[in-house]
């Protein structure tokens, strides 16, 4: 009585190897480490890798290893000062050309790591870091689509010399005014034809022929979906050239945005780049009319009036030789001849196009830089919430015509090597196709992360001592026996949640210690069985047996109902109660095998299949 | 060693009105505190912004909220945080600022009031817009708990059975919360996710204990429904109050060592186990046997029993 047939004891042997492996990643150190990466612009050779071996050298900085990869380089080091002080005299040797990126690197062996062991993923609250929650304004989103449709709308009747009023926007409707019913019937045929999306509708108003165009709800839905995805490419782009190794952007809801961002440190700069929209234009510089009169309120038609950085009034024409959108590269570096902060831009066909025909028609004549950024600012008035845009618009550079512009060329005047990097990541990164705005933010100093990690480390500690020292008291042999499975309970959860990578936090940890109290609960129940039946006369081995047998669907019914609360905290959780969910629902999972099966075969090779005559516990 | 002898007989349910007294009037207390003194609800809920600044020396509270004064920020708490050197600043919203770039001017100040002797650990933002959703979502994730556990008990077991946990699980969770308010503990996220575990924990308790009184129903051919429960509570009771000791032996070893962070996750829950033990040892039989639960609902239909019979256990 009470063997387990052989391939139980394997199947549990091989449960319990597999979670030592994938829970053994865990136990090596975590390193601080950079990691710098290559661009198209800048390949990353074994000449780099020994600048940088140099350079760190000559400072002082001891590297205590370096591994190289494809266009990839990681620098591990010993603490994060060295990291931080690497960090900055590699910025200055590499440029801009390179991605640096702060980052944790754990040596963990090539053996482990080639069957996927890696150790858990830390959440922002124990690794220290910056999450953010952004909300996309998609109705603006909708609103643009219309008014580019009142734009589109007009220009085609002007085209047709179909004569209309007025065209405006009602709504959610762009309305479309005539003075007779018959050019409406011919404009509505025109319309129709040219835009097959928009639904049309004639209405008559008091003296006025109108035709309503709105956009159908799948347009809508399409329109907004567009913007949230394009947002979503858009703030990747502008985060991944912050150097932040492994930052996670993803949508939430339907129109939320999460970002990520491990070990960051700077929520102002992060959050002056995510907001942030910023473009250049290049216009000509009016020369035939008088600045003094233009400030004195007499702005010559076509032309309109702006400012320098410092403040100097200048007179640009109207007409826009090219716009921010047309750019499709852009960079920061140095004007070789000035040595000031430059952003080298490239532009699309049309644009070079563009630019080739007017800088080749006026040579010899100004061309200004107009940098333009638009803040959007919340604030609280009266109780309510006003967002208001707030345009900046300077003129950051006015140079001659040298000779014809071509697909690349540079632009200066910009303040700083720091404004150059920025503006340059802008106009790479692209526009946002619709307003954001910030409506949660945590972030966490690596200090109080690392204090989350001891003291959470330390409390399961001294939890699960305090239980053990419980059990063995209480239950003699069969406590220990208890003490192994929740030791293995332990090593699973751990394990699992490497192989998952599923994030551990704070709430997490106490997720686990929770459970390590709960855990024993199952042997709890089968113990006091096991010591009923022994009351009542039973032989020992026939109330071990029915100890087991008896509390298992009681240690079932029991561990369901947790389930479901794991399950729905997990459901509707955000955040902190997600990764208490996680843990509570992976760790009631394996203390069931542990405290049920594992114990079960320990107990069978200690007392099983031989005559007991009395049993302790 | 046993915490109590096998012939261990002790009569709950005589006191059963006596506990019931005793509940009603603790549930009383928690919904006057609630109604009275309302919760005081973290930024999770309410939105709001939450600067953690840890200094290099002790720092007196007086000091940093004259900086933030004079900076212009009114209407702003602070506090120690754990320790003398951490300072835990809330900034009331407005102002000249856009609500997102609040923290960052606030810290600025106070670093450089500190002469750069001052450490952002943690910025925690909340709009009030996500803090209703949040609040919303816990409010829906409690009554789907509720209901989930509804179901699987009156499925598994029986209809009254379900109600008495459930009854057990609000008084559970009613008591624990108005805890929260009558002693002005901050109510935020964790907090809700220990108030869930609660509910989870204290049902397990319950449910060992319906499982006993179940097998016993159909066991015992004789005595009262109130005996067979009797008996049932006396059996389970050793290990009712073991598996509580032991959570709550790592609950206190978070609570003390866990950090401040997680203080309110472990107070909630040691309110609940405790206030979950008793329930699942009082209300929750008590409910059950007063919605008239007797033998004849419990007795396996018959197929279920010829398992039973072929391989010997009941369960």
């Amino acid at each position: 009585m009470n063997r387990y047939p052989l391939w139980k004891n394997i199947l549990i042997g091989i449960v319990v190897l597999v979670g030592l492996i994938y829970a053994l990643p865990n136990i090596f150190d975590q390193d601080p480490a950079l990691e710098i990466t290559g661009s198209r612009r800048a390949e990353l050779t074994p000449a780099t890798e020994q600048r940088v071996r140099d350079a760190l050298g000559a400072a002082g900085i001891e590297i205590k290893s370096l591994d190289s990869g494809s266009n990839k380089l990681l620098l591990r080091f010993s603490d994060s000062e060295t990291q931080l002080r690497a960090k900055d005299s590699l910025e200055t040797l590499l440029g801009g050309d390179y991605t640096l990126a702060l980052t944790l690197s754990s040596d963990v062996p090539g053996w482990l790591r080639s069957v996927g062991a890696l150790p858990m993923y830390l959440g922002l609250d124990l690794r220290g870091g910056i999450h953010v929650l952004i909300d996309v304004d998609m109705d603006a989103a909708v609103d643009q689509a219309l008014e580019r449709y009142s734009g589109d709308i007009r220009t085609l009747l002007r085209d047709e010399k179909l004569r209309y009023s007025t065209v405006s926007q009602r709504g959610d409707a762009v309305v479309i005014s005539f003075k007779e019913a018959e050019i409406r019937e011919q404009a509505l045929a025109k319309i129709e034809d040219e835009f097959r999306n928009l639904l049309l509708e004639s209405v008559d108003g008091d003296d006025a022929f109108q035709v309503e165009a709105r956009m159908s709800n799948n347009e809508q839905q399409t329109t907004r979906k567009f913007a949230l995805d394009q947002n979503i490419t858009t703030l990747r782009n502008r985060i991944n050239a912050l150097g932040v190794s492994e930052p996670i952007i993803q949508q939430q809801g339907d129109r939320r945005i999460v970002v990520q961002l491990p070990g960051a440190q700077d929520p102002a700069r992060l959050k002056d780049l995510l907001g942030a929209t910023a473009t250049l234009e290049y216009r000509l510089e009016d020369t035939e009319h008088n600045v003094e009169d233009a400030v004195a309120g007499k702005v010559p038609v076509g032309s309109k009036l702006y400012h320098t950085r410092d403040g100097r009034p200048i007179l640009l024409k109207k007409q826009v030789i090219v716009t921010g959108n047309q750019i499709t590269d852009a960079s920061s570096g140095f004007d070789q001849r000035s040595n000031q902060p430059a952003v080298f831009v490239s532009l699309d066909g049309p644009g070079a196009r563009r630019m080739r025909n007017v800088t080749t028609d006026n040579v010899g004549k100004p061309m200004a830089v107009v940098f333009i950024e638009t803040r959007t600012e919340s604030r609280v008035v009266d109780g309510k919430k006003v967002t208001r845009k707030i345009p900046v618009q300077e003129v950051i550079s006015v140079a001659n015509i040298l000779e014809p512009f071509g697909r690349r060329f540079q632009t200066t005047g910009l303040d700083s090597p720091a404004e150059a990097h920025d503006l340059a990541l802008l106009l790479r990164a692209g526009a946002l196709a619709a307003p954001i705005e910030i409506v949660e933010e945590r972030t966490i100093g690596p200090s109080l992360g690392q204090d989350n990690i001891d003291q959470g480390f330390r409390s399961v500690l001294i939890g699960l001592l305090l239980v053990m020292v419980y059990m063995a008291f209480s239950y003699k042999v069969f406590g220990l026996v208890a003490n192994l499975a929740l030791i293995t309970n332990l090593v699973l959860i751990v394990a699992v949640l490497s192989m998952l990578q599923a994030t551990l936090t704070l709430p997490g940890i106490a997720g686990i210690v929770l459970t390590v109290g709960m855990a024993v609960d199952a042997n709890v129940l089968i113990f006091e069985r096991i010591r009923e039946e022994i009351d009542i006369g039973n032989t020992p081995q026939a109330s071990i047996h029915a100890g087991y047998e008896k509390a298992l669907s009681t240690i079932v019914d029991a561990n369901v109902t947790t389930l479901i609360a794991a399950v729905v905290l997990f459901s509707f959780g955000t955040g902190p109660i997600k990764g208490f969910a996680v843990t509570l629902f992976i760790g009631i999972l394996t203390s069931m095998f542990t405290a049920i099966l594992g114990t079960r075969a320990v107990i069978n090779r200690v007392y099983g299949g031989r005559r007991l005559g009395k049993l302790v516990i | 060693m046993r915490l109590f002898k096998s012939s261990l007989n002790i009569n709950f349910m005589a006191k059963r009105k006596l506990a019931m007294a005793f509940s009603i009037s603790l549930i009383a207390f928690a919904l006057i505190s609630l109604l009275a003194r309302g919760l005081s609800l973290g930024i999770d809920f309410t939105g709001g912004t939450l600067v953690e600044v840890g200094y290099q020396q002790p720092v007196e509270l007086s000091k940093v909220r004259s900086v933030l004064e004079e900076a212009g920020f009114a209407g702003t708490t602070v506090q120690h945080f754990g320790t003398p050197k951490d300072v835990l600043v809330r900034l009331a919203p407005g102002g000249e600022d856009d609500s997102a770039a609040l923290s960052s001017r606030a810290f600025a100040e106070l670093r450089q009031a500190a002469a750069g002797e001052a450490e952002l650990r943690r910025v925690e933002f909340v709009g009030p817009q996500v803090g209703d959703e949040l609040a919303e979502d816990g409010g829906l994730a409690m009554l789907y708990v509720l209901i989930g556990i509804l179901i699987y008990v009156a499925l598994r077991f029986e209809y009254r059975f379900a109600l008495g946990s459930v009854i057990a699980l609000v008084h559970d969770v009613v008591i624990t919360i108005g805890a929260f308010s009558l002693f002005a503990i901050e109510f935020d996220l964790t907090v809700l996710a220990a108030i869930l575990a609660v509910i989870g924990y204290s049902l397990n308790d319950t449910i060992v204990v319906f499982d006993r009184i179940r097998e016993n129903f159909r066991k015992l051919r004789k005595g009262t429904p109130e005996q067979v429960i009797n008996t049932s509570i006396n059996q389970t009771l050793s290990r009712t109050l073991v598996t509580s000791g032991t959570t709550l032996l790592v609950l206190a070893a978070l609570l003390i060592f866990g950090g401040e962070i997680i203080h309110g996750f472990a107070l909630a829950l040691i309110i609940g186990i405790v206030i979950g033990t008793y329930s699942s040892i009082y209300v929750a039989s008590t409910a059950a046997l007063m919605l008239g639960v007797s033998k004849s609902d419990l007795m396996p239909v018959k197929k279920e029993g010829a398992d039973i019979a072929s391989d010997g256990s009941q369960v």
